[in-house]
């Protein structure tokens, strides 16, 4: 395993920052986010994690995590999260070889969009569930409703976890963000940059061939999904952290009080050494578990319960040092960082997000707690 | 040489030595707990030395075996795995050693690698004075040369850890009258058995006495005692702290994997472990523990970029300083009332020396304070005020 990127890595990082920080459309209309978006996926970022044999890239969690560090530095709006680093992976870690072959190259190039639909807050435990499949002939009803659904208005598709009566007891479909019956109604979030809607099956009919998941891997693999998807999302949280520590120490050393610069105070300091600490932390983490999340895919991996303690480990870091840099951001900003102008109350927002999707922290550390103490 | 095959060597041999006479050692000696058995692990530095395991990074012409950091690194994690105890040769080996090879004469190297290498001669730092902690430029200890050109000091020095069973301390004191701050000291070899020379036990918060006051009144050494020249001794002080490396700091990580297991351990037994918020905590001390391990993962790493700042580096001994704390502080929580009295159990008793001693963690070496102006302002150039 090595954290040393390698020089097409570092350039892949070079290329992403450059670009993004040109082209963010944090700030913007949300117009604006479908030609983010069509760029994006012309620079093949949607390909990264697509095995070569799907017409992908072939790269992996490390690149993958590199990207999503860059986005979240820039609180980049667009379907990447749930494109990508959800449905893809679903489908990569859940589904038939048919459907990987049928939807990964257009999940990667842009001929399909999607987002994954799993219990509340991408819960993939079965009974968290709210969508349920019954059979209708050869095809398949689903009803139910899942309240927040990462939906920007862009999407295509979506990878409907839903619950069925038959075992497994879980069946992934494949649905269109159009299909009769779906009602998707966009909700008032206060984190502009991750639009939400809720999602309302009433009775949407689907055929046979909706049903993509391999039922033997199901389980394991949505289960899987929300880990690695974890992972990701922890890289994009130490992006974001890491660029409320760069507004934190640009800011106070262009403020001038008692005529210095208020980075030469060392109550400001100490502030700023602290988010580096815990940031820098977190990015050590997350670097290190995606090496070996790499390494894995060249069969010498962890096995599932090892792979979820090191991500428990990432994902606390990063929501911890996610929450406290922005909260530092904007306190270190002074009155003008509690305004709407500046960019540290966006973050605040983002990190608050993340801090409850794919599970809060004590329940993370709840997993890692039965892990360490509990085993016989 | 393949690592498995290395930390098999390693293992096999601790195995086949840490046992009889030794067997006692086990776990044992190590800041917090250094007044366990010091002759015994005297011995126990002579026998390591005779194993081959002793200078493992230093040059092959300097009698090391120049292996390279991810084997040094093997060693120490082997090491204490295998509950290899506390190394009381640590500062000659880590840090006076590579400042003689890299500094020193070639006289020097040959009067005094040789005596480190095989455990027979002990070291002590004499850095921290009592008005120099933080500040360390403001040292105040004398030195001057006899007409013979012997060099003679006069001073205190303070927190000299293990002086007490040392044959010799590195000093930094004031050579040139009258000079302030970094200019005019010099770095001096002292023999400690010597009349000029008094050594006075600190008793620490634990009741243990690992530090030292040492008075220098008139104490003498030989004029070729002096690395680098008269005047360069801030410069070699620092050189010196550079070459530590985190290789030995890397090893430790395995201290606190062994004593965050004796934590649960005995949450295990006495019901903690059933505790939500307990569980909580626990949890988090594993999750920092991987942030050492990775951190340090990413500090051993070849380094393509030299010039740049090494975020990881600056943060290393912030990082583990406060999370060892926190540990000592959870393992008294998991103990519970019993923690109050002195356990007669191995484990309980090491976690509370965890406890009181890793106070000090955040304090030496460049205290909380002091690590965080150096993380602002060399790793993110905030101005100095």
């Amino acid at each position: 395993m090595s954290l040393t990127l390698s020089d097409e890595q570092r350039a892949l990082q070079e290329t992403a920052a450059d670009f993004l920080a040109a082209h963010t459309n944090a700030r913007k209309e949300a117009d604006a986010d479908a030609e983010l978006w069509s760029r994006i996926v012309e620079l093949g970022w949607a390909a990264v994690q697509v095995p070569e044999d799907f017409d992908g890239l072939g790269l992996g969690p490390v690149e993958l995590a590199l990207l999503m560090e860059e986005m979240g530095r820039r609180l980049v709006r667009t379907p990447f999260l749930g494109n990508v680093v959800l449905a893809q992976t679903a489908l990569l870690q859940a589904g038939t070889t048919e459907a990987q072959q049928g939807a990964l190259a257009a999940l990667a190039y842009g001929e399909r969009t999607a987002t994954l639909i799993l219990g509340p807050g991408l819960d993939a435990e079965p009974a968290s569930l709210s969508v349920k499949a019954r059979r209708d002939g050869e095809g398949w009803v689903l009803a139910g409703e899942a309240a927040q659904v990462l939906d920007d208005g862009l999407l295509t598709h979506a990878y409907v976890a839903a619950r069925i009566e038959e075992a497994p007891g879980v069946a992934l479909f494949a649905l269109a963000a159009d299909a009769a019956g779906l009602t998707r109604t966009p909700l008032d979030v206060f984190d502009l940059t991750r639009p939400q809607a809720r999602w309302t099956f009433a009775d949407v009919r689907v055929g046979a061939e909706a049903r993509v998941d391999d039922p033997a891997r199901v389980l394991a693999g949505l289960a899987r999904t929300r880990v690695l998807a974890a992972l990701q999302l922890a890289a994009e949280q130490v992006g974001g952290a890491a660029q409320c520590l760069q507004l934190a120490v640009d800011y106070t050393k262009e403020r001038v009080q008692f005529g210095k610069p208020v980075a030469s105070f060392q109550a400001v300091k100490h502030r700023v050494a602290e988010m580096m600490v815990r940031m820098e932390t977190a990015r050590s983490t997350v670097r290190g578990v995606a090496a070996q999340v790499a390494q894995g895919a060249q069969g010498n991996g962890l096995d599932d319960a090892a792979l979820a303690a090191e991500v428990a480990a990432a994902r606390v870091q990063a929501t911890e040092a996610y929450r406290y840099c922005a909260q530092e951001a904007i306190q270190l900003h002074g009155g003008v960082g509690f305004t709407w102008e500046y960019d540290p109350q966006l973050h605040f927002k983002r990190a608050q997000w993340a801090s409850q999707w794919f599970g809060p922290t004590r329940d993370w550390r709840e997993a890692l707690a039965a892990h360490l103490l509990d085993a016989a | 040489m393949n690592e498995q095959e290395f930390r098999q060597e390693v293992a096999d041999w601790m195995a086949t030595h840490l046992t009889g006479r030794f067997a006692c050692l086990k776990h044992r000696g190590g800041p917090g707990d250094e007044e366990a058995y010091p002759a015994l692990r005297k011995e126990w530095e002579q026998a390591l030395a005779a194993g081959g395991w002793v200078g493992l990074g230093w040059p092959k012409a300097h009698g090391g075996r120049d292996l390279p950091l991810a084997l040094q690194l093997a060693f120490h994690e082997e090491y204490v795995r295998a509950g290899g105890p506390g190394r009381i040769g640590h500062i000659g080996e880590t840090l006076m050693a590579p400042t003689l090879i890299a500094l020193g004469t070639p006289a020097q190297q040959a009067r005094f690698l040789p005596g480190i290498r095989e455990g027979r001669e002990y070291w002590a730092q004499g850095y921290s004075e009592p008005g120099a902690g933080s500040d360390l430029a403001a040292i105040t200890t004398r030195c001057w040369q006899d007409e013979d050109g012997r060099w003679r000091l006069q001073g205190q020095k303070v927190w000299t850890s293990l002086a007490h069973e040392s044959d010799w301390v590195f000093v930094i004191a004031r050579s040139t009258p009258g000079s302030v701050g970094r200019e005019g000291l010099s770095f001096l070899l002292v023999p400690l058995d010597q009349s000029g020379v008094d050594i006075h036990p600190i008793r620490q918060m634990t009741g243990e006495a690992e530090f030292n006051s040492v008075f220098f009144d008139g104490a003498v050494t030989e004029a070729d005692c002096i690395v680098g020249k008269p005047g360069e001794g801030w410069k070699v002080a620092m050189a010196l702290l550079g070459f530590e490396r985190g290789v030995s700091t890397l090893g430790q990580q395995m201290h606190f994997i062994h004593e965050l297991q004796l934590v649960v351990d005995v949450a295990r037994a006495n019901g903690a472990a059933r505790d939500p918020a307990i569980r909580q905590r626990i949890a988090d001390a594993w999750v920092g523990l991987q942030g050492l391990r990775y951190n340090g993962l990413r500090m051993l790493e070849e380094d393509t970029s030299s010039t740049t700042v090494r975020p990881e580096a600056l943060i290393y001994k912030y990082a583990w300083s406060n999370w060892h704390r926190e540990l000592g502080q959870l393992a008294m929580d998991v103990i519970g009332l019993a923690g109050d009295v002195r356990s007669d159990d191995d484990a309980v008793r090491r976690l509370q020396q965890v406890f009181f001693f890793s106070r000090a963690d955040t304090i030496y070496a460049g205290t909380n304070e002091i690590q965080l102006n150096i993380i602002a302002e060399r790793g993110l150039g905030m101005p100095r005020a």
